[in-house]
């Protein structure tokens, strides 16, 4: 594999890694295993764990998604020159070289 | 006008939507069939995919399971959203990118194996005739709660609509039904939503009323005062490991759940595959956040309009006698000292009601007009038929594409293919009409098991596929079939033989994560042991892997 392949792949495992950790942090950690201390705290009228699992989690889980893909959009961008020059075309060329190829 | 009548003009007016949207988008290809010709844009793939999530289980029973079983019910809320996380990051852009009609065409692909291909085939149509099942059961329930139709006649006029815009275009005419019926649905369900969080809060958007009055504090004291576990108390009916389990369980499979999965191929590019997954996420929370309000909500209501009033005043509310003759409701004054006792215990308990009733009733409660009423009615039903319609696709295309197509004749024409994929579809729906009117009595086991299946086998199989360049056909065949083994095993011998749950105590409903995690662990020890795979496979591998 040549190494701009290698450096875009390594910056998106990088990437998946880091937010499957705060993926894991706010379901399993904080709305699971931690949700008896946390239901000690409370934020507004409900208990912070029961919170957490019941709400803040799945508001998380939004951002993560829409944060993977803008960030992957930049890692493309970065890389989009030396990554296969058929994809680096604008947005409409591609759609029609993605036709042409089926 | 009557309840009745409101439904049925609602029920008709979006039905001739569907229709329409089905007519328009017929197609003539297989690449229209199968894969909406790659060109549904990401946001529209985003809101079709919510909609084929969210089934008429959701929509109907989510809300009401959840209130019965307070904390304990955010395994769903968890397990049904956090799995996007895993589909966006994991698994939708390279599946895009590798172009594929179906999951069991990526997987035999990548394994360079018909065997595998075939084992992922049968893995798709069992998770997902189990999974049509359900679907069509709902929209029969709904016809006959909501228009006093018989459940099989209900049955037939749901399978007959989607029949017709299923069989003329196939994804392209699902998908854009499934924008409108999430249009549908999301409106039938916040439209109560915000009506009862203005009563009970005053506050007007469900998730602000849920945190932030003082609603959840003032529903603990009434739930000490009755003998039940104070809502928000966790681990009462399950232990954290069950919890713990059940949640990934319910995640991974959602990540390897064919129909959901086979949406992210109908967008133009890897780019859109990612910001569809995004969207569809967003809009999936938007009554995922939603139910856990109204489930705590529909709780204190229920539990303070009922305590301490005597027999004739709690059948004197106008609900209650409405849901009393359905049967999903039963009073019954058992020490006959003239009140009804709401209690946790079953032996003093005089109030029975089913889950189902939180969502449907919650118009009712909160005094909406008839009209709002049936549109909850046709909310459930485009929740049903979304989903129903998105299965069908799956099985039909498993069994005319990867099976048919792909290992039996792999030199049809493509108006063969195309015909071949009409009549599947004409056959998947005789299938899940079936199972729709003579449900087998283990549905509600088979769809803990269809998670439980799909995280034991399908997810494995796809992520190795694009992480580990080594991982071979061996390798994925040794790991599917432990995986499935395992966790039939499992889930049979606890439901059926009365095997004690010895993996940790872990319920059936959580045994797919032990599966999945067996598989994986196989799966890379036998691909290690054996020939890696050819130098064909390894280019197919870089490749998926760049945008």
């Amino acid at each position: 594999m040549a190494d701009y392949r290698k450096a875009y792949w390594q910056a998106n495992l990088v990437l998946i890694f880091a937010l499957l950790g705060v993926w894991f942090l706010t379901s399993i950690v904080f709305s699971i295993l931690l949700v008896e201390p946390l239901n000690a705290i409370q934020l507004g009228g409900i208990p912070f764990g029961f919170w957490m699992a019941q709400q803040g989690s799945i508001y998380i889980f939004v951002a993560l998604v829409f944060v993977y893909a803008i960030r992957m959009d930049k890692l493309d961008q970065k890389y989009g020159g030396t990554i296969q020059p058929q994809n680096s075309a604008p947005e409409s060329d591609k759609e029609v070289s993605n036709i042409l190829q089926k | 006008m009557s309840i009745e009548l409101w439904t049925a003009i609602l029920a008709c007016l979006s039905f001739a939507g569907y229709v329409y949207l089905g007519w328009r988008f017929r197609v003539k290809s297989v690449r229209g069939f199968f894969v909406a010709d790659q060109s549904v844009p990401a946001l529209a793939n985003g809101v079709a995919t919510a909609a084929d999530w969210m089934s008429a289980a959701s929509f109907i029973s989510m809300a009401g399971l959840i209130s019965f079983l307070g904390y304990d019910g955010s395994i769903y809320i968890l397990g049904w959203t956090g799995g996007y996380v895993l589909l966006a990051l994991l698994v939708a852009p390279y599946l895009r990118k590798c172009a594929k009609y179906t999951i069991p065409d990526f997987i035999g692909d990548r394994y360079d194996s018909d065997a595998v291909r075939m084992a992922a085939a049968q893995a798709t149509i069992f998770v997902s005739v189990i999974y049509i099942a359900g679907q069509v059961r709902g929209i029969g329930i709904v016809f006959s709660r909501f228009l006093q139709v018989d459940i099989s006649i209900g049955v037939t006029i749901g399978l007959v609509l989607i029949a017709f815009f299923t069989i003329l275009g196939g994804m392209k005419s699902i998908t854009w039904t499934q924008v409108a019926q999430y249009c549908v649905l999301i409106v039938a369900y916040l439209i109560p939503a915000f009506a009862l969080s203005a009563l009970l809060t005053n506050i007007f958007i469900p998730q602000l009323g849920f945190t932030f009055s003082d609603i959840l504090e003032r529903l603990n004291g009434l739930q000490s005062e009755l003998g039940f576990a104070e809502y928000t108390q966790p681990f009462h009916s399950r232990s954290m490991i069950d919890v713990l389990a059940i949640t990934l369980t319910l995640m991974i499979g959602t990540a390897g759940l064919p129909h959901i999965v086979v949406r992210t191929f109908t967008v133009p590019n890897v780019r859109a595959a990612r910001f569809s997954v995004a969207w569809a996420l967003l809009f999936i929370a938007i009554l995922y956040t939603t139910a856990p309000a109204l489930a705590g909500f529909a709780r204190y209501n229920l539990v303070q309009s009922l305590q301490g009033k005597t027999a004739p005043q709690i059948q004197q509310l106008d609900w209650t006698s409405k849901w009393e003759n359905t049967g999903l409701l039963t009073l019954e004054d058992k020490d006959g000292d003239g009140f009804l006792r709401f209690t946790p215990d079953e032996q003093t308990n005089e109030i029975t009601i089913d889950q189902d009733i939180i969502v449907l009733s919650t118009p009712e409660v909160a005094n909406l007009s008839p009209m709002l009423v049936g549109l909850v009615a046709v909310g459930g039903l485009a929740a049903a038929i979304s989903t129903a319609s998105g299965l069908l696709l799956v099985i039909a295309s498993s069994m005319s594409h990867d099976i048919w197509y792909r290992i039996i004749n792999p030199d049809s024409r493509e108006s063969h293919r195309l015909t071949a994929s009409r009549v599947t579809v004409g056959l998947a729906i005789a299938i899940a009409g079936y199972f729709g009117i003579n449900p087998p009595g283990f549905v509600a086991q088979t769809v803990a098991f269809a998670f439980g299946l799909a995280s034991a086998s399908l997810f494995p199989a796809i992520i190795l596929g694009i992480f580990d360049k080594r991982a071979n056909g061996q390798g994925a065949i040794a790991g599917m079939l432990v995986g499935l083994l395992f966790t039939t095993y499992y889930i049979i011998g606890a439901n059926y033989y009365d095997v004690p749950t010895w993996v940790l105590g872990i319920s059936p409903e959580g045994i797919g994560v032990v599966g999945m995690a067996l598989n994986l662990v196989t799966a890379v020890g036998v691909s290690r042991l054996t020939a890696p795979p050819s130098e064909q496979v390894s280019a197919m591998v870089d490749d998926l892997r760049m945008p």
